[in-house]
């Protein structure tokens, strides 16, 4: 028997394999084709203080094995979030994670505060990376000044396992990780969506109503795994890797790179047994690689 | 209803317009779910990520055939049209709301118009037969832009009467659908399908006579089951996902 789990921080996975925030729902979307129960987490919807209704359509755009998109977190708020949607998913045999976001310090401070107090939830991801919102979001995730004061204030209120999102629309992701990793992150997950564009020729428009969004899919992995084998040797806090994972080829090249544990998001969108096709994968590889646990593979890139 | 992934086989693909095909889809171990007039279903294309959202246009469940009608419109679409017959697709189903077909206001005779433009005929061949069988007196309207790019024309005189307008007056009423003689007849409930702008206008007619009115939109998705929130749609409730919440709705429920 293989052993799958992981640890991110405090926080322990039954496997590496967790969804993306804002591509897998609140979980129930996708209860007709997989076994929930079997994830090693997953990470709900960006959650905000207040109710927002995001960006106008249109929100996204097919690019050559990618896409973009400009939702603008929209979501019902956090209260409704404790009220509504908790009580229906709380006994999920898996780790929930909140994925947290806000437009000031004190938007995330609020949220986190509230979400610390639900039992069922031991991590908080705090996305400081979302490039499709116009205050906050990106805004603190692009300078170590701002990543470290979000983090920091968050830290003094949320005692669980804290994981930050890195964007990878900076010159070095590095720096940013390092930056969150002394503030008190347990762990950073990387990357969020690489803002890019699309352009109707026609009619000579944007095809995205913001114009610009987040290009997600395919197309990204090979920049998201070298960040993720960058940011591994320059912290010594829990990587999480994800950015156009789709098959469990794909989730080993991030756990080789130094991944401790992955998420998968796009690929729900056309593939929506994805994740247990990887968790397969994952338990058959280390098998044929003759190792007992997977813990011995994370990082494990011959150079 | 319960959301499957199904492995079909198409054994028959006949374009009807140079544009458009009906593609006859077989379940290769499965039989057909239980499908409501106006969902959809989503196919995995091999020329693009993103699976394809496509109107159910009719069912024989005898036969265990999924009928679809295909318009070219991109490189998905356009592989889809050029698979050859015995080709595998992956299909996920049965997806959306579907239109209302029976319930307290559909009693014995209910006078019913079904209102299809070019492509967005295809829901309207399966909904014309299912409130036939309810009882209903259906009538369908379908528009294009010329007699040659008329869809399904035949297939819906089977079930009833069929009244059209084109564009150029190549057959039936000259211009648009809303310029049909056909609504100076009494309406008891009207459906719609088609370009935004001919759901517009039928939206506004009915609005005006005071017709109850649904209509199927297509806005782009990409995972089709309310997950991702990029196909909304502005209503009086906020933005939903026309996948998971539509795609038919109530013109009551549109900021139209």
């Amino acid at each position: 028997m293989v052993d799958l789990n992981v640890k991110i921080g405090e926080l322990e996975l039954k496997n590496p394999v967790m969804t993306a925030s804002g591509t897998f729902g609140y979980g129930s979307e996708f209860a007709d084709f997989i076994d929930l129960n079997r994830l090693g987490g997953f990470v709900v919807k960006g959650t905000t203080l207040h109710h927002r209704e995001g960006n106008d359509y249109p929100r996204m755009a097919e690019t050559p094995m990618g896409m973009l998109n400009a939702v603008g977190l929209q979501n019902k708020g956090v209260d409704y979030f404790i009220n509504h949607i908790y009580p229906e998913i709380k006994d999920i045999d898996s780790q929930i994670i909140v994925n947290v976001s806000g437009a000031s310090v004190a938007d995330y401070v609020a949220v986190a505060e509230k979400i610390a107090t639900l039992d069922k939830i031991n991590a908080i991801e705090v996305n400081i990376s979302c490039p499709n919102v116009k205050q906050g979001g990106m805004a603190f995730g692009t300078t170590t000044s701002g990543a470290s004061e979000v983090t920091k204030a968050i830290r003094q209120v949320y005692p669980k396992t804290l994981i930050v999102k890195l964007s990878p629309n900076v010159t070095d992701i590095t720096e940013i990780a390092r930056a969150v990793e002394s503030e008190g992150a347990d762990s950073v997950s990387l990357i969020n969506t690489l803002l890019g564009m699309a352009v109707d020729v026609e009619r000579q428009r944007p095809i995205l109503s913001t114009v610009t969004g987040g290009l997600s899919g395919p197309a990204v992995k090979p920049v998201a795994v070298r960040m993720v084998w960058q940011v591994s040797h320059a912290v010594k806090i829990p990587v999480i890797g994800l950015g156009g994972i789709s098959c469990g080829a794909d989730a080993m090249e991030f756990i080789l790179a130094g991944a401790s544990a992955i998420q998968v998001g796009t690929a729900n969108f056309f593939n929506p047994r994805v994740t247990m096709e990887i968790i397969d994968y994952l338990a058959d590889y280390c098998k044929r690689h003759g190792v007992c646990s997977i813990n011995e593979l994370i990082g494990a890139l011959k150079v | 209803m319960k959301k499957q992934l199904i492995d079909f086989i198409i054994t028959s693909t006949v374009m009807q317009t140079p544009s458009c095909g009906l593609i006859a889809l077989k379940p290769i171990n499965d039989t057909l779910p239980e499908i409501v007039p106006g969902q959809f279903v989503e196919l995995s294309i091999d020329a693009v990520m993103l699976r394809r959202p496509i109107s159910v246009c009719d069912v024989d469940y005898e036969n265990n055939i999924l009928f679809l009608l295909v318009r070219n419109a991109g490189k998905g679409t356009s592989r889809l049209l050029h698979l050859p017959v015995g080709s595998k697709v992956n299909i996920m189903l049965p997806l959306g709301n579907g239109f209302s077909t029976n319930g307290i206001s559909f009693k014995p005779g209910v006078r019913t118009l079904l209102v299809g433009g070019g492509v967005g005929t295809a829901p309207m061949l399966y909904l014309g037969k299912k409130l036939k069988e309810n009882g209903a007196t259906v009538t369908f309207l379908t528009g294009a832009k010329s007699s040659a790019e008329l869809l399904l024309v035949d297939a819906m005189k089977k079930v009833a009467p069929v009244a059209i307008t084109t564009d150029d007056g190549s057959e039936g009423d000259k211009g648009f659908v809303v310029n049909s003689g056909i609504w100076n007849q009494p309406w008891d409930h009207v459906y719609c399908c088609g370009p935004s702008p001919m759901m517009k206008a039928v939206a506004a007619l009915c609005k005006e006579k005071q017709v109850p009115c649904e209509v199927s939109l297509e806005n782009m998705m990409a995972c089709g089951l309310g997950a991702c929130l990029c196909c909304v749609e502005k209503t009086v409730r906020g933005n939903v996902c026309v996948c998971s919440e539509g795609p038919v709705f109530d013109i009551k429920d549109l900021t139209w």
